[in-house]
Formats: structure tokens, C-alpha cells, sequence
């Protein structure tokens, strides 16, 4: 017995370390995802029994216009949050300097990534607010109207956004900022020699060494728009009449708010958004995968 | 270094990014100000309430509960398999490897159903560990990823050499690997800390009442019933924000290598 | 070995502690009363029973009043209490529907409930049982400035016009005629119940809410008719969508708004900012066809047996002491609200009074439970998100309409 594992230790041990690891996370993530898709073809309503109902579930999400309203704006939201990408960009272009105090400055730019979105969700909700919030006292200010964002079907999505793209851009300044610590300085003189200033420096020469940490920040911006739910609850519950919803959080209404307890329903509706996610995971390991074969 | 360092511009220039940069801190912070704004003025709206009922204590205390186990044991079980994936050649290493990763990038809303049934059937439901078993398991995702990436990078002559000295894996594990991790470990500690504590989606889908809500979804609930004391939320906000603030300023470098691990590849 | 001897301590400590109580016999409620006067007041109730009970050792478990709504499915199913709180009518269907509550027929017949409750007893009925205990209901009914009426001279509206034209007298004069905060949705579903009662009476709205009557029949049409009469007029606060009721408040507080289609429970916050008896009235909402009798809106809030219940014996005893009539009185007193049981007496209070006759003498057509209670859950959600929408785009009025008939035929 001892000898068996004394020869076959390095095939046996690497199993050994990755039991627990593999255990806890097959029961929480990998079976559950199945268990989602294979509940989308059933309707239960988190009581009784489940029924199969074949795709009827999927037949009702064509239909159903609310659905529909929150795809597009998961699309909206997928576009526009990846603004975080370019502005991490030039915010850490700002701050890439060495004069006093800028560690702080640093700091303090990224500080909005720290704190929780539902902090983020209330301050902004405060910032909106049509009576009383900052926003529409510099509006009236200059004159204008006081416009109620998060009560507005044309605004809200993109006021919630906004509120969305403060810390992720933080997080992408970041990601910028280590990037450009390790650019390499000879590239950059050989680059002025070359008469290469401003623009021209940075995208010919810059944004090439970059490419690590633009892909890391594409990646983590999709993931976070497609996640997005914690902002919708907190500042309008997906509201007015629903034009703030998301697939993400559409599909929690439906299986878990006080009026939906649809489980299959729901379920569908995340198979949906897993579907859309697929895209990007299967490029990320692609990557990954060319990665470490060429490495 | 680019851009151009500011010392080596032009004197207007240079006073200009001066001017700009206290500027745009105030700008970048405006949000901020409305909160400042908001205290005040419903400050003056209220002049008598009941706050006393607010369980914000409780909150927090629920918080540490649950975001201290989830950083242990997420650690532990990622170092496990971050060492398994990164020292070890075998033919699943890269599908196991693989597994982990696309599991840490789904949008985890999708697993609400399944992983609220488990808690309820395991009998964790509404309790701070039934969150914890789930953040672990989920976080595991994230932190194998870092962590096997982090052995890659050591040495491997280290463990080679302790192989021929005829070393358990074990003890290569506990004794030579282990140390050297002490980077990575800080690093994911304060990440995982900070994502934990922010977690608001699986606090309310696993949690109800006070007895186990951390505070994150606890302020939410204090707003539906507290909203005419809206200055108390917005303390109630600030104190949420603050430990994982603390541990930012505290721990900056260690969350800031963690975060941008890859990024510089 | 210290440690290891501790343990055992306390675990036979934890082995003596479970078998006292099991000889007492447990009661375990499950509660939504997480505000600090419910819970307050249903502490007393707790401890009255057990001073008269010392056998019985009850044990109340808190949850907070939104996430119970989504605790009771889990719990009922997964590890139910012998007690738990709910709602009455629709709402209460669902969990009937399921066998997860027990019928207490005995418990109404030995306490006389059939005559005491005749007035909530409909919303406690489903196939002919009665499910469960009312404990307390409120009223809704517009909440005014009587200080503002009175400076501008306006009368207590009785009908439509008189409605209408007491808008118009507060818009010349600066003041928007009714406030409200359609955020969370509900407070939309009120102001469209009555609406619907007075343009079409009690029995239509059950007709309507229960879905057999379809949303795009010409007297749904009547009813938003009469909504779009206010929403053109201009008789709703701006921005209402992005309110929730408890901000809608403020407007009514400082004076800037006159009205409030609401419940009971806005006295105390309106109180809180400065309103007194002197400066805040109700009145009943006007009426709109001539003819109909006035129903009411005043939602019961309800205690069941479960049909998972381990102390059965001890829980019947609980929900006849919940109905006595002096129980009752003390629990509605410390809840500010209106005791169910005829015999029960109401504080003295400018509001309850009013309200409690009310309802008792002015409300011939019946008492509505509220639109999100009396109509089927997912159905309430897609309505009120409706009336919402209707209130800010009442151009859609074509689109909503197609749409919540669409829903009405899925769903029932």
C-alpha cells in the first residue's frame, strides 16, 4: 500500500489537493447551471410540484414584451458601460505622473470601486433626486428644467448607468495605470526619436503594450454589465413601469419577488442570459487556451 | 514613461495639471457632495423619529460573520487547487482549469433557483453560513485562477529539487509552496474581503430578517421603512462603506496587485 | 480537556433545556411585525397569552415585513411554524390552494366569530372554510388639509364635481390637489380601486380582479376615463414615479399638496411632519356614479394555522385568544389601527373613529381587500406597473389596456 502511493504520488496527489475545491464548487456552480436550464422547461411555482412543460416557457418569452424590453437593455447596457474601458484609459493618463501628492489622488479616484453598489445605487438615487438632489440644483442653476432621471422611461436606463460606470471605471484606471507602469521606456524613446508625440505615441506605441490590461478590463466590464442587478434594485426596482429592467433582473422578479414565484419561468430567462455569456466565456478560454499552449 | 512626465512640460502646462488636478477630484466626488446634501437637508426635515429600532449593529456584525469564513475558506480551498493545477502536469489539468474559470464568469444570477433550494434543503437557508458555503464554492472559481497563475510563476526548480530529496507533496505543499504564497494569499484576502462584503444579489436571495442579512441588503430594507429618516441611511451607507475602505487605504499595494493580476502579462 | 469537558456541560445543559420545553409545549409563531409599533404591540399580545397560558412557551420568530413575503413560501413548505402571519383574500389563496393552512372552523364556531366577524369573514373564506384569524384592518380614504380647504373655502367633496372642482380651486391657487409616490407601484393600484368602485361598484371590481372581465370592456374604460379626467387635469404631483409614498409625504406636510389617496398608516408619518388633528382630515372618497353603493378599501391583516403545525392544541388556543374582543382592542390600540371583532373597542381617535364608522355605516357595497390582495399576484404586478405607466403616458391608454387583457388570459 505504501509503496503504490509512494510510485504513483504525483498522479494521485494533485486529485487529493483539488477534491474539496472541485467538490464545493460542482455542488454550488457547475450542477446548479444545469439544474436552471433543465428547470426552464418545467413551470413550478416554488410550492407545489413542478410540471414539464416542454419550451412553453421559452414560446412565452418571445411573446412577452417585458422580456423584450429588458434585453434591450442589457444590450444598452453592454455598449455603454464599456465606456468605463476608454475612460479608465484617460483617467489613468491623467494621473500617470509623479508630483506630489498623486498617490492620494490615485487613491482617491479609485475609491468608488471600493464601496458597495448598493452605497453607489443610494448616493446616486440622492444625486437624482428631482426635488431636492444636486443634479437638478446645478440644472436650475443654468437655467434648466429639473428633470426626475430615474422616473423618466427615455433616462433611467442610462442614469443608472452612469451611476454604473463610476466605480468601473475606477477599476479599469486601475488596470491602466499598472499597465502603463510596465510599458517599456526604450519602445518610447525609440518612438520619439521616431517623431511619434500624443496621439500617434499612444496608439502606435502605447496601446499595443496595453493589450493585457484592455483585454482584462473588456472582460471584466462585460461581465459586470451583464450582471448588472444590484443598481436596477436599488435605485428604481425596474422601474417606471418596468423600462429599467435587465435580463438579470427580470429573471429574479419572476422567480423570487413578492408577485412572481415563476421558477421555470425564470430559469429561462437565465438560460438566456447564459446563452449571450457564452460568447464571451468561450473567447476568454480560447485566449487563455492559446495562452498557454504558445507560453 | 507616458504620457510625457508633467516636470519636463511647459511652466503653463504644468500649472494647468495642477489646477486640474484637485478639479477633477471634485467633480469625480459630486455624487458624494449630493449624499452630504441629502444629510442635511432631511436633517432639518425631521425633527423627532424613532431610530433606535434600526438593527444597523446587527448588520454589520453579519457582515464580519460572513465575509471572515468566506476570505478563510476561500483561500484554503483555492490554494489547494491553485497548487494542484500549477505544479502538477496531467492530462484534465487545463479542462479542470478551464472549468474553474468559465464557472467565475458566468453571471451567477442564473444559479439563484438551484442554490436557494440547496440552502433550504441543507438547512442553511436564512443562516450566515449557508451564504458562506455558497461564497466559498463560488469564489473558488476566482481564487484558483489567481493562485495557480501565482505558482506558475515560482520557481519550480524549488519543488524539483525537494522531489529528488525524496519530500512528501504534502510537506512540498505545507513547507516550501505555502510560504512562498504569502503575496497572493494578502492580495486575494483583501479582494475577497472587499467582493464579499459588497455581495448584495445573494444576500437577499438567501437571506430574510435580520438575524443573518449582512448590511449591504440591510441598508436596502432600512430605506423601504426608514425613508423619511433618510439622514440615518445615509450614515448607515457610510458606515457600511467603511471597513472595505479601511482595508483599500491600509492594504492598497496587496489589493492592487490583486486586482490587476494579468493585466500586465 | 478543559474545552472537551466544557462541551459536554453545555451540551447537557442544551439536552435539559430542550426537554423543559418540550414538556411545556412550544408554540412557534412566525411574524412579519418588524416596524417598531407592530412589533411592540404583538410582544403584548405574546405576553398576555402567556400569563394566561403558563403551560405554553411561545416562541415568535421576527422577520423583516418585505422579506417575509418571500420567507412564508420557504418556510411553510420546508419547516413550518404552528402559527404564521398573513394576509387576507386573494392572497391567502395560493398557500390554501397548496394545503400548507389548516382550516379553524371550530375556532370561529367556539368564539363566535361567525356574527363578531361577519364583516372580514368573506376574506377568510375559501371553499366554504374559514383559514385563518383577522386581527386588525385599516381603512384607505383621502387624507386632506382641512386647514387649506377651510382658507380657500372649499367644502368636503361629496361627488365627482365637487371633486373636480375642489382640484381646480387648490391648482388656481398654487396647490397641487393630490400628492402621491408611484415608485414601489401600490400607492397607483389604490387611487385606481376606487376609481373603479365608485365608476363601477363592489361587485365589479371582485368581477374584475378575480379576471372575469375582460380589461378592455367599456366600463374598465369608464373607470380610466375618470383617472385621465385627473391625470389631464393636472391633479397628480409631478415626477410621482420617481417617489416612493413615504417621500410623497413631504409635499402634503409642507402644503404644496392637499390631498392623499392612502391608508391609515400615512397618520403617523404625516403627524411626524408637523400635521395635527387641527390640520389633517379624511374624508370618504366622492362618489362617481350616482346610484352605486360605496365599497371601501381596507385590507385585513390575518394570523393561520399551518397545516405542517406540531402543537395544534396550543396554536387553537392562540388564535381564540387572538380574536377576543379585549384582546383585540389593546392590539389595535397599540397598532393605531381597527380591530375586526364587532365587539372589540376602538381608541379614541380622530381618524379610527371616523374610519371606523365608516366603514361600519357608510360602506353599504362592500370592503375591498386592495387591488394587489384581491387579484392574482403576478396579475397585480403587471396592473399596477400599468396604472403607473398610464399615469405619466396616459396617451397609451389603448396599449395598456390591450396588454393587461393579454395578461388577464394567460394567467387565468
Amino acid at each position: 500500500m505504501y509503496s503504490y502511493w509512494k510510485n504513483n504520488q504525483l498522479k494521485i496527489a494533485p486529485w487529493i489537493f483539488l477534491a474539496p475545491g472541485i467538490l464545493m464548487f460542482s455542488v454550488y456552480v457547475i450542477f446548479p447551471i444545469f439544474q436552471s436550464i433543465n428547470l426552464s422547461f418545467y413551470q413550478w411555482d416554488g410550492l407545489g410540484t413542478k410540471t414539464y412543460i416542454g419550451v412553453d416557457n421559452y414560446i412565452e418569452l418571445i411573446d412577452d414584451e417585458y422580456f423584450i424590453v429588458s434585453l434591450k437593455n442589457n444590450v444598452i447596457w453592454l455598449v455603454l458601460y464599456l465606456l468605463a474601458v476608454p475612460a479608465g484609459l484617460f483617467a489613468a493618463l491623467f494621473l500617470n505622473q509623479t508630483v506630489r501628492g498623486i498617490r492620494i489622488y490615485k487613491s482617491i479616484f479609485f475609491f468608488p470601486f471600493v464601496i458597495s453598489q448598493v452605497v453607489v445605487g443610494l448616493v446616486f438615487s440622492w444625486f437624482y433626486d428631482p426635488s431636492n438632489g444636486l443634479l437638478n440644483v446645478i440644472l436650475e442653476f443654468f437655467g434648466f428644467d429639473s428633470i426626475a432621471i430615474l422616473a423618466e422611461e427615455d433616462y433611467v436606463t442610462y442614469g443608472i448607468i452612469a451611476a454604473g460606470l463610476w466605480p468601473q471605471t475606477a477599476y479599469c484606471m486601475i488596470l491602466y495605470l499598472t499597465g502603463l507602469n510596465s510599458v517599456d521606456p526604450e519602445q518610447i524613446e525609440a518612438g520619439r526619436i521616431d517623431n511619434a508625440r500624443g496621439w500617434r505615441m499612444l496608439w502606435y506605441v502605447i496601446l499595443p503594450q496595453l493589450k493585457p490590461a484592455t483585454f482584462i478590463a473588456v472582460v471584466v466590464t462585460i461581465i459586470g454589465a451583464l450582471r448588472s442587478f444590484d443598481l436596477i434594485d436599488i435605485m428604481t426596482g425596474g422601474g417606471p413601469w418596468g423600462s429599467s429592467r435587465v435580463l438579470a433582473y427580470y429573471m429574479y422578479e419572476k422567480a423570487f419577488s413578492e408577485y412572481g414565484f415563476r421558477m421555470g419561468y425564470g430559469a429561462a430567462i437565465a438560460v438566456v442570459l447564459l446563452i449571450i455569456m457564452m460568447i464571451y466565456i468561450a473567447t476568454i478560454l480560447y485566449r487563455l487556451y492559446r495562452d498557454e499552449k504558445g507560453g | 514613461m507616458f504620457p510625457t512626465p508633467i516636470e519636463r512640460t511647459r511652466p503653463s502646462t504644468q500649472l494647468l495639471y495642477k489646477i486640474a488636478l484637485p478639479l477633477s477630484i471634485i467633480i469625480w466626488l459630486l455624487p458624494l457632495l449630493a449624499v452630504a446634501l441629502t444629510s442635511i437637508r432631511s436633517g432639518a426635515d425631521i425633527n423627532s423619529g424613532n431610530y433606535w429600532g434600526m438593527p444597523l449593529g446587527y448588520y454589520i456584525l453579519n457582515s464580519f460573520k460572513i465575509t471572515i469564513p468566506t476570505v478563510v475558506g476561500a483561500l484554503v480551498l483555492s490554494s489547494l487547487t491553485g497548487f494542484a493545477l500549477g505544479v502538477y502536469r496531467f492530462k484534465m489539468n487545463l479542462f479542470v482549469f478551464f472549468m474553474f474559470v468559465a464557472g467565475n464568469f458566468i453571471p451567477f444570477q442564473i444559479l439563484m433557483v438551484p442554490v436557494r433550494d440547496l440552502s433550504l434543503s441543507l438547512g442553511l437557508y436564512n443562516s450566515v453560513w449557508g451564504l458562506v458555503a455558497f461564497h466559498i464554492a463560488f469564489q473558488t472559481g476566482f481564487c484558483t485562477f489567481f493562485m495557480r497563475n501565482f505558482i506558475r510563476a515560482l520557481p519550480y526548480e524549488l519543488i524539483e529539487s525537494a522531489r529528488v530529496e525524496g519530500v512528501s507533496e504534502f510537506k512540498i505543499f505545507w513547507h516550501i509552496v505555502v510560504p512562498l504564497m504569502r503575496p497572493a494569499m494578502a492580495a486575494l484576502s483583501v479582494l475577497i474581503f472587499t467582493f464579499i462584503w459588497n455581495d448584495y444579489f445573494w444576500a437577499i436571495v438567501l437571506t430574510q430578517g435580520a438575524e443573518a442579512m449582512p448590511v449591504t441588503a440591510g441598508l436596502n430594507s432600512l430605506n423601504g421603512q426608514w425613508v423619511y429618516n433618510q439622514h440615518l441611511v445615509s450614515a448607515g451607507s457610510i458606515i457600511a462603506a467603511l471597513p472595505p475602505v479601511l482595508m483599500f487605504f491600509l492594504m492598497q499595494k496587496h489589493f492592487i496587485a490583486g486586482l490587476t493580476l494579468g493585466a500586465v502579462k | 480537556m478543559k474545552k472537551i469537558f466544557k462541551n459536554q456541560i453545555a451540551l447537557a445543559l442544551a439536552g435539559i433545556l430542550a426537554g423543559t420545553s418540550a414538556v411545556a409545549g412550544t408554540l412557534v409563531i412566525n411574524g412579519d411585525t418588524s416596524d417598531p409599533a407592530p412589533k411592540a404591540a404583538f410582544q403584548a399580545v405574546i405576553d398576555g397569552f402567556e400569563a394566561e397560558n403558563p403551560d405554553v412557551d411561545v416562541v415568535y420568530n421576527l422577520f423583516d415585513h418585505e422579506g417575509y413575503k418571500a420567507a412564508i413560501r420557504n418556510f411553510l413548505s420546508a419547516d413550518a411554524p404552528d402559527i404564521a402571519f398573513w394576509y387576507a383574500g386573494n392572497r391567502m389563496a395560493p398557500f390554501v390552494e397548496a394545503g400548507l393552512f389548516a382550516p379553524i372552523d371550530d375556532v370561529w364556531a367556539d368564539q363566535g366569530l361567525y356574527s363578531l366577524m361577519a364583516s372580514s369573514a368573506p376574506g377568510m373564506t375559501m371553499d366554504g372554510k374559514k383559514w385563518g384569524i383577522p386581527y386588525t384592518y385599516y381603512n384607505w380614504g383621502v387624507y386632506y388639509r382641512q386647514d387649506i380647504f377651510e382658507d380657500l373655502g372649499i367644502a368636503v367633496p361629496t361627488n365627482w364635481d365637487e371633486f373636480i372642482a375642489a382640484g381646480e380651486t387648490l391648482k388656481a391657487n398654487g396647490i397641487t390637489p393630490i400628492t402621491i409616490g408611484t415608485k414601489w407601484l401600490w400607492t397607483a393600484g389604490g387611487v385606481f380601486d376606487y376609481l373603479n368602485l365608485r365608476t363601477n361598484g363592489y361587485d365589479f371590481h371582485m368581477a374584475l380582479t378575480s379576471g372575469d372581465i375582460a380589461w378592455t370592456d367599456d366600463r374598465v374604460r369608464a373607470t380610466m376615463a375618470n383617472y385621465q379626467q385627473l391625470i389631464d387635469g393636472g391633479f397628480f404631483l409631478e415626477n410621482h414615479a420617481a417617489l416612493s409614498w413615504q417621500e410623497a409625504l413631504a409635499p402634503m406636510a409642507n402644503g404644496e399638496a392637499a390631498m392623499y389617496i392612502m391608508g391609515n398608516f400615512a397618520v403617523a408619518p404625516l403627524k411626524e411632519l408637523g400635521l395635527d388633528d387641527s390640520t389633517l382630515g379624511l374624508f370618504q372618497f366622492p362618489e362617481i356614479t350616482p346610484g352605486i353603493p360605496m365599497a371601501e378599501e381596507a385590507p385585513t391583516d390575518t394570523i393561520h394555522l399551518t397545516a405542517g403545525a406540531k402543537n395544534v392544541v396550543d396554536a387553537k388556543r392562540f388564535l381564540a385568544y387572538a380574536a377576543r374582543p379585549d384582546v383585540q382592542t389593546a392590539w389595535n390600540k397599540a397598532l393605531g389601527q381597527l380591530p375586526t371583532n364587532a365587539g372589540a373597542g376602538v381608541t379614541d381617535d380622530k381618524f379610527l373613529n371616523q374610519a371606523f364608522s365608516m366603514l361600519n355605516n357608510d360602506a353599504p357595497g362592500g370592503v375591498a381587500q386592495f387591488y394587489d390582495r384581491d387579484t392574482k399576484a403576478e396579475m397585480a404586478s403587471i396592473g399596477m406597473e400599468a396604472f403607473q405607466e398610464f399615469m405619466v403616458k396616459p396617451e397609451r391608454l389603448e396599449k395598456i389596456l390591450e396588454r393587461l387583457e393579454k395578461a388577464r388570459q394567460r394567467l387565468y
